[in-house]
């Protein structure tokens, strides 16, 4: 779109924002996101004006009154001018005064969930999230259904985070001692990237997951399925499943690879050498220890950091997870 | 130089063949125990232009680290280090100290017209509190250097196992260095003025020093007790800010932000002095709006106390305070736009010699209105809640504070350069470097905006792939900034050596700094001058013999 049919749009108070975003901005998926966008190109385009004209003038006093032969002197003019001072004073101050109280207006609706909103428990901790529905099932993505209220209620193990998903244009500090509250209305069936946006150490920049939005009925579906994975699924499979969705993999490896924790690759069964010199061998009962109080028996060459996961992960759920280990040879 | 005898030293008011402050007394401990602010002000100069040496190589290593979403040259606890030390150093050991204690302590007397800043041990003491408190913050790079970013969050900061405490000290140390020169500088410009100065006959960089100074001396003492208390809490384990002691992180940040936003105007107030000094200069025009320049100064020092809930939209803080200080953050706009509105208007119908100086005048007028005008984007509530800690407030931070304050401070220090050296740069590669840091800055921040409103959040080792092309304009960007600087580095210091011998006044300025030799005598002046309006620069004319500019009045008897 040129630059004039754009501000043509503007100007007749129909802008409509860009799906895809545009030049600027990233594509827009939730009802939110669109008043964000018009406030965003409306603040855009009254810069754009005041900058070229900023800019015009210095240049074009720049070229024209230049010092140059036959130009040495400059030509008298008053060095003050009440009517333009208070001209260029009272006009910004009228149009900061829209902004200010359109982006307060904007604000509210996206601080205001609706009284029927679906709620899902957020927890943010180094470095994943964790969200949890009201059935108990809790998982590494945000899965919400199309065109329904979401209220995220947020509270973080450690130090502050930030629930960020650009495509809705929500973002909010999850501070430790606190809970936090986000609220969205997905308007696009798709995967969009959730980012923590308040810096939490060495893994900050790897702290990203994603919303998955359903079509009408697919979250139902969805749910149905996961939340029965370990009656289901073979153990191992479910073991897998749990590695991934409860940030064991967040430190973990299991191709080899270094990471925070010592890889799972080939572990199960085999000889671990620990902080204090001895000698331990990897079978279920460790497995087991490892999970519930890490700090009891530390792999050499590691920091004590891992979180227990006492009250967190069912007998089930951990015999699943020594099962998925004995695949990774 | 000494063979050209005094003769043509008192044609052109160049005093490198005789007695000047760098030879009036001789040896290191002359300069290691010195009172005269000239000296203490080249000493700050040495010692802040190292810190930027120091903070731009961090930050050309990170960008470098950055042309690739996965693979690295560092790790990411060395990334982070890099980061966090970039800005402490920038921040604290280069840009606050940067306009006012190096250029304000050099100029501020001689604009006086007296013989030094009210307090000279107070001043000494300044700067060995900002050695002090260097020493402490880069001394945490061995110790185990800090990964908290410059803002030492809690609870990060209280957890963390690196050297937190040596920095924090540091910062506190460097604050005192911050409310001395301060203190120093109030008391110099209401008690030192010269006869004929009243107060609106005050060049406006005093008047950008006097709003300064006040912010130093009343915000700095809350920063240091805030660090102080996160020193506590970390060493005794006191709980005040960290929740699992019974503190309160959102505390912190109110705390931090009652000092930190302030401490962006000790930052750009005085470079908007320098503007307004050289776009007059420049111009060869009478500056447009003096009061409203000097009112818009002080203005800007009180509303800035009360828009520091603007870095916190997204803390949880409550919808009525976010209203609140999203208000007073629009309000502190005005009188910028003002100021930006009279510099323009006084290059109307004016003679404007475009020497590296004015390059940076403009260089400034456009990045900082950039700056300016992108901070209404981060005033708008529901716009910030999208914008907050990604890229586009990086950007936005660096428009003001690089494309702001740090090019009005190379701008003032071309200006100055002159005068307190006594020699002339080559203008030919002063427009030059000034063109490639004009150019190289807009590729490296610009980009920035775009990827920010995009998503990318700020402080990221590792980024999605759809970033990469803003972040390789960006890495390249940076390197022609580098060079530009590199450039401005090689011409100045062997401007020292080879360079032309400066007149009094080159620039044809009329304040009163101009009115002395350059270099200026150890006393600054002969005989006490008499302060007369500050942008009278039609006063001046131009003399071919003396390579500058000489007042009209006395013109017959400098040729003569």
């Amino acid at each position: 779109m040129s630059l004039t049919t754009r501000l043509l749009d503007l100007l007749a108070g129909g802008v409509q924002s860009n799906p895809d975003g545009g030049f600027w901005m990233p594509e827009a998926a939730s009802t939110g996101a669109p008043a964000v966008d018009n406030l965003f190109h409306f603040i855009l385009w009254l810069s754009v004006f005041f900058f070229a004209l900023i800019v015009g003038l210095m240049v074009l006093f720049v070229v024209r009154y230049r010092r140059r032969a036959g130009r040495e002197e400059p030509e008298p003019s008053p060095n003050h001018n009440v009517a333009l001072e208070v001209t260029w004073t009272v006009i910004p101050l009228l149009l900061v005064f829209v902004i200010f109280v359109w982006g307060f207006k904007v604000f509210l609706d996206l601080n205001t969930p609706p009284a029927n909103s679906y709620e899902v428990l957020v927890t943010g901790q180094k470095w994943k999230w964790l969200f949890t529905y009201p059935n108990g099932h809790v998982d590494e993505n945000l899965h919400v259904p199309i065109d329904t209220p979401i209220r995220l209620v947020m509270t973080s193990e450690d130090v502050i985070h930030s629930f960020y998903v650009p495509a809705f244009r929500i973002k909010r500090d999850v501070v430790p001692g606190r809970y936090a509250k986000a609220w969205f209305r997905a308007t696009k069936v798709g995967e969009y990237q959730v980012f923590c946006a308040e810096y939490c150490g060495t893994g900050h920049s790897d702290m990203g997951t994603h919303v998955v939005v359903h079509e009408p009925g697919g979250f139902e579906r969805w749910m149905t399925e996961v939340a029965d994975f370990l009656n289901k699924l073979p153990p191992a499979e479910a073991g897998e499943r749990l590695f991934k969705a409860r940030g064991c993999a967040q430190c973990h490896t299991v191709d080899g690879g270094a990471s925070v924790g010592p890889t799972l690759k080939g572990v199960f069964g085999h000889a671990v050498t620990l902080a204090d010199g001895k000698s331990v061998t990897a079978d279920e009962d460790y497995v087991r220890e490892s999970i519930l109080e890490p700090q009891a028996k530390v792999v050499a060459g590691f920091q004590p950091v891992m979180p227990t996961y006492k009250g967190k992960l069912k007998d089930q759920e951990i015999t699943a997870i020594a099962e998925y280990m004995k695949t990774l040879k | 130089m000494a063979d050209k005898g005094t003769a043509a030293s008192l044609v052109t008011g160049n005093a490198l063949a005789g007695d000047n402050y760098l030879n009036h007394t001789k040896g290191l401990r002359s300069w290691l125990f010195t009172l005269d602010h000239k000296r203490i002000g080249v000493m700050y100069l040495v010692s802040i232009l190292a810190s930027f040496l120091l903070g731009g190589i961090f930050a050309l290593l990170m960008r470098t680290s950055l042309l690739s979403p996965t693979k690295h040259i560092v790790s990411a606890d060395t990334y982070n280090q890099m980061f966090t030390l970039h800005g402490a150093i920038m921040i604290f050991l280069f840009i606050i100290p940067g306009i006012p204690a190096a250029l304000g302590n050099i100029v501020l007397p001689l604009m006086l017209g007296a013989k030094d800043v009210a307090f000279p041990r107070l001043n000494l003491a300044s700067y060995y509190c900002w050695v002090a408190g260097a020493i402490f913050s880069l001394l945490s790079i061995v110790l185990g250097a800090v990964d908290t970013g410059w803002t030492f969050y809690t609870p990060y900061s209280t957890t963390t196992n690196t050297s937190v405490v040596a920095m924090t000290f540091g910062a506190l140390i460097l604050g005192f260095s911050s409310i001395f020169t301060g203190l120093n500088f109030i008391v110099t410009i209401h008690k030192l003025r010269p006869k004929g100065m009243g107060w609106f006959r005050m060049p406006l960089f005093v008047w950008g020093l006097y709003g300064t100074a006040i912010i130093q001396v009343l915000a700095t003492p809350v920063l240091g007790i805030t660090l102080l208390l996160l020193i506590v809490e970390r060493t005794l384990g006191v709980g005040i800010f960290d929740p699992a002691l019974g503190g309160d992180p959102v505390l912190y940040q109110h705390f931090f932000w009652f000092y930190s936003h302030p401490a962006v105007y000790i930052m750009i107030l005085p470079a908007m002095g320098v503007i307004s000094e050289t776009v007059s200069v420049f111009s060869r025009k009478h500056i447009f709006g003096y009061k409203a320049i000097a009112f818009s100064s002080i203005a800007i020092a009180a509303i800035s106390f009360l828009v520091w809930g603007h870095h916190m939209f997204v803390s949880g803080q409550s919808n009525l305070a976010g209203m609140i200080f999203s208000f007073l953050t629009f309000l502190v706009a005005i009188p910028s736009a003002i100021k930006v509105f009279n510099w323009v208007a006084t290059m109307y119908k004016g003679a404007i010699r475009l020497d590296t100086p004015m390059l940076y005048v403009m260089s400034f007028l456009f990045l900082f209105g950039i700056g300016g005008l992108t901070g209404l984007f981060l005033g708008s509530l529901a716009v910030d809640v999208h914008l907050h800690d990604t890229y586009f407030v990086v950007a936005h931070f660096h428009y003001v504070m690089f494309g702001g304050t740090v090019i009005a401070f190379l701008g003032g220090l071309h200006y100055w350069w002159p005068k307190f050296t006594g020699r002339m740069y080559d203008e030919a590669w002063g427009r030059i470097a000034a063109v490639l840091v004009f150019v190289g800055f807009n590729a490296t921040f610009f980009s920035q905006f775009v990827m920010g409103s995009k998503g990318m959040p700020r402080r990221y080792y590792n980024y999605l792939p759809e970033y990469q092309i803003y972040h390789q304009i960006s890495t390249i960007g940076s390197f022609v900034m580098g060079i530009g600087f590199i450039i401005i580095a090689v011409y100045l210091i062997r401007s020292l050596i080879a360079g032309k011998p400066a007149p009094a006044n080159p620039w044809g300025g009329a304040t009163l700094e101009w009115q002395t030799t350059s270099p200026p005598p150890h006393d600054n002046f002969a005989l006490s001058p008499e302060a007369g309006d500050p942008y009278d620069l039609e006063a001046f004319r131009w003399d071919a013999a003396v390579g500058g500019y000489v007042k009209k009045s006395d013109a017959a008897v400098a040729v003569g």
